[in-house]
């Protein structure tokens, strides 16, 4: 109550305001002026001919000054403080309610094929969503637990599709066989990426990580004879239920138990196998945190020279967290393929890598039900938007820096201790 | 004579071009408290890093209980039950009060896990109560306190502490250096103690040395160096008497 009347007997923070303001105009200024002032046109004699749209530019930086200036004038400068605007009562109901989300999370998500049977557009969908928030629990291993930042993740994903395009093809290997083998071979390849990096952090640990994406991408681009190059890897063989395929033929999963075919039938295997592999990962995450491997990773990323003190071995636990890692990436590359049927080095590009990220940031490090929702609302937010395709990264980006702003930690910030006194769990 | 438990000769570390130690000759026996006491840069923290390895002497020789350490890898060093108690503390501040005693239990036999805890407990009470809480939300007494019962998780045979009264307020410095007595008398704990409190340290200390600027330049009793005048000049009065001392 003090701090309320403090604030209003306080002048309002006009000079800092306009401070503020000017700056981000400036920043604006410096941005929109190629993107959105200059634009290229082709001329009637077909050469581009710069056309100026000086209206639009300014009425953009103008809204960047008011809304900085309005931001600064309502909430000061430091950190909104959006907690206190809700009141405690609802807060604590809040609480109390997000304990049941993750099993009604899951709930939901083994009913999905069931509520939507007939909607082979949200099977999809969700497919897509539960590879991403697989891929964002691979990442979270690497990322949230062991600190270590990884922005070429997108390249164990596509070791473990191509392990499996090219083992399935070559070698007729089925899924099962495959699978296993992608995963060793993708967390093969993260220790050969840990080795080199055993010495960096932060900033540095990102440009080589970084740079490890792309090389992967381009060997797979520039190695014709192998990978088939840009043409990719086509007719790659569809996932089959335990050997029965999914086909209107004689021996197949809906001949065998006499249903009537339909191609839903493998689009809901899929969905169930995304989910079994996701829940999974998820699993061993949280069995690994509490074995000393997960806790060695959790205290390295708070402070490697104590853990060295402490007797841990920092290079194995670095490794062993590049590896187990980058072993889930290479799953969930194996799915993709499967059930892409085609894949090709477009599908491993840095943006893959870079949503990954985002959505194990904006989850919450090492929260594994915030990157579940953070994948959850990811990509269900570019589905959403769809339609408004011109706007879809504009709203996309505005909405990804009110969460920043709000929950600077992460949509799910607290962290669950792994260990308890007498095991007592409250 | 019975062979000292940590011995150090003739050690020296560089960082880069710049030589930190100069030929450091440094015995600790068993069941002693031993103080290294020295002005801001002269070297006693790198010493203590030294130790463990981090950064590695590039001359001489360190031996721990018979056993040459002086190229074993720190995780290694730690393993032989030397536990530390860290500059700047070094606890995990995103983990709680019980899971940085359970890293510190990292080399111990996790079957007396529950005892020792309950040990640490009773040397600093008020950790029990800041069980849960994460490591980063304690004061910085707390830390301190934690820090040291991290360390002493391992059941350690030799105990290196790293000024563990810097930026305390006295009462609480001395309770902590009456905790290292404790263990010292009740357990037989042999502790290496890097201090600036020279006073505390040497009353506390069976021997202590001086070292400056990478330099050990006295030794004895840490009664004789307390009456001795080039350290009473430099440690004890020199901040009274002269501008600046050593």
């Amino acid at each position: 109550m003090s701090n309320e009347a403090a604030r209003s007997s306080r002048t309002l923070p006009l000079l800092p305001a306009l401070k503020d303001a000017t700056l981000s105009a400036l920043v604006a200024c410096g941005l929109f002026f190629f993107m959105i002032g200059l634009r290229t046109e082709q001329g009637s004699t077909g050469a581009l001919e710069i056309t100026t749209r000086f209206e639009t530019f300014a009425m953009l930086v103008a809204l960047v000054f008011a809304g900085s200036f309005l931001r600064t004038l309502v909430f000061g400068r430091g950190p909104i403080p959006l907690g206190r605007a809700i009141p405690p009562s609802l807060a604590r109901q809040v609480a109390s309610a997000s304990r049941f989300a993750a099993p009604a999370l899951l709930i939901f998500a083994l009913l999905v094929p069931v509520l939507f049977y007939q909607n082979r557009y949200l099977l999809d969908l969700g497919i897509l969503v539960l590879t991403y928030v697989m891929l964002g629990w691979g990442l979270n291993i690497v990322v949230g637990l062991a600190g270590l930042l990884d922005l070429g993740y997108v390249a164990f994903y596509a070791v473990g599709a191509y392990s499996y395009a090219l083992l399935a093809t070559h070698f007729h290997l089925s899924f099962w066989i495959c699978l296993p083998l992608a995963g060793i071979l993708a967390a093969f390849w993260g220790v050969l990426l840990g080795f080199p990096v055993l010495r960096l952090r932060g900033d540095y640990l990102a440009i080589v990580t970084l740079a490890f994406g792309e090389i992967i991408r381009l060997v797979l681009l520039n190695w014709q004879s192998f990978t088939g190059g840009p043409n990719g890897i086509s007719s790659i063989p569809r996932p089959s239920f335990f050997g029965l395929p999914f086909a209107d033929a004689e021996g197949s999963f809906s001949w065998t138990f006499g249903l009537e075919y339909s191609p839903t039938h493998r689009v809901v295997f899929l969905f169930y196998l995304i989910l079994a592999l996701a829940l999974l990962t998820n699993w061993v995450t949280i069995r690994l945190r509490r074995l000393p491997i997960g806790r060695a990773w959790e205290a390295m990323r708070e402070d490697e020279i104590a853990c060295r003190s402490l007797g841990i071995n920092t290079t194995t636990t670095k490794l062993t967290a590049f590896a187990i890692g980058a072993m889930f990436g290479g799953f969930a590359g194996s799915f993709f393929a499967t059930r892409q049927g085609f894949i090709s080095p477009e599908s491993f590009t840095f943006g893959e890598s870079a949503l990954v990220l985002a959505i194990v940031v904006l989850g919450g490090m090492g929260s594994q039900l915030g990157v579940a929702v953070a994948a959850l609302v990811m990509l269900g937010g570019f589905e959403l938007f769809r339609e408004f395709q011109l706007y879809r990264m504009l709203v996309f980006g505005f909405a990804m820096v009110l969460i920043m702003i709000w929950r600077p930690r992460g949509l799910v910030s607290t962290r669950e201790p792994s260990l308890y006194l007498g095991e007592r769990k409250t | 004579m019975t062979e000292p438990l940590l011995s150090i000769r003739g050690v020296e570390t560089f960082y880069g071009n710049i030589m930190a130690l100069k030929g450091i000759d440094l015995n600790v026996n068993e069941g002693e408290i031993v103080t290294l006491i020295g002005a801001n840069g002269s070297g006693k923290s790198t010493l203590m890093m030294t130790i463990f390895g981090n950064p590695r002497a590039s001359k001489g020789a360190i031996t721990f209980d018979g056993r040459d350490i002086t190229q074993m890898p720190s995780h290694e060093i730690a393993r032989l039950h030397i536990a530390q108690s860290p500059e700047g503390r070094r606890i995990f501040p995103h983990m709680t009060v019980l899971e940085n005693l359970q890293m510190g239990a990292t080399v111990a036999d996790p079957t007396h896990f529950d005892e020792d805890v309950k040990r640490v407990c009773t040397l600093f009470p008020l950790l029990e109560q800041r069980m849960r809480q994460r490591g980063g939300t304690l004061s910085g007494g707390e830390q301190q306190m934690l820090a040291i019962a991290r360390a002493l998780m391992s059941r350690p045979r030799l105990l290196l502490l790293d000024e563990p009264s810097l930026g305390l307020a006295p009462m609480l410095a001395q309770q902590i250096f009456r905790t290292i007595r404790e263990l010292n008398v009740r357990d037989r704990l042999t502790v290496f103690l890097v201090e600036q409190n020279a006073f505390h340290a040497l009353k506390l200390a069976h021997r202590g040395y001086v070292i400056v600027n990478g330099e050990i330049t006295l030794s004895g009793t840490g009664h004789e160096l307390l009456a001795r005048p080039e350290v009473r000049a430099a440690y004890l009065d020199g901040g009274r008497r002269e501008a600046h001392g050593a």
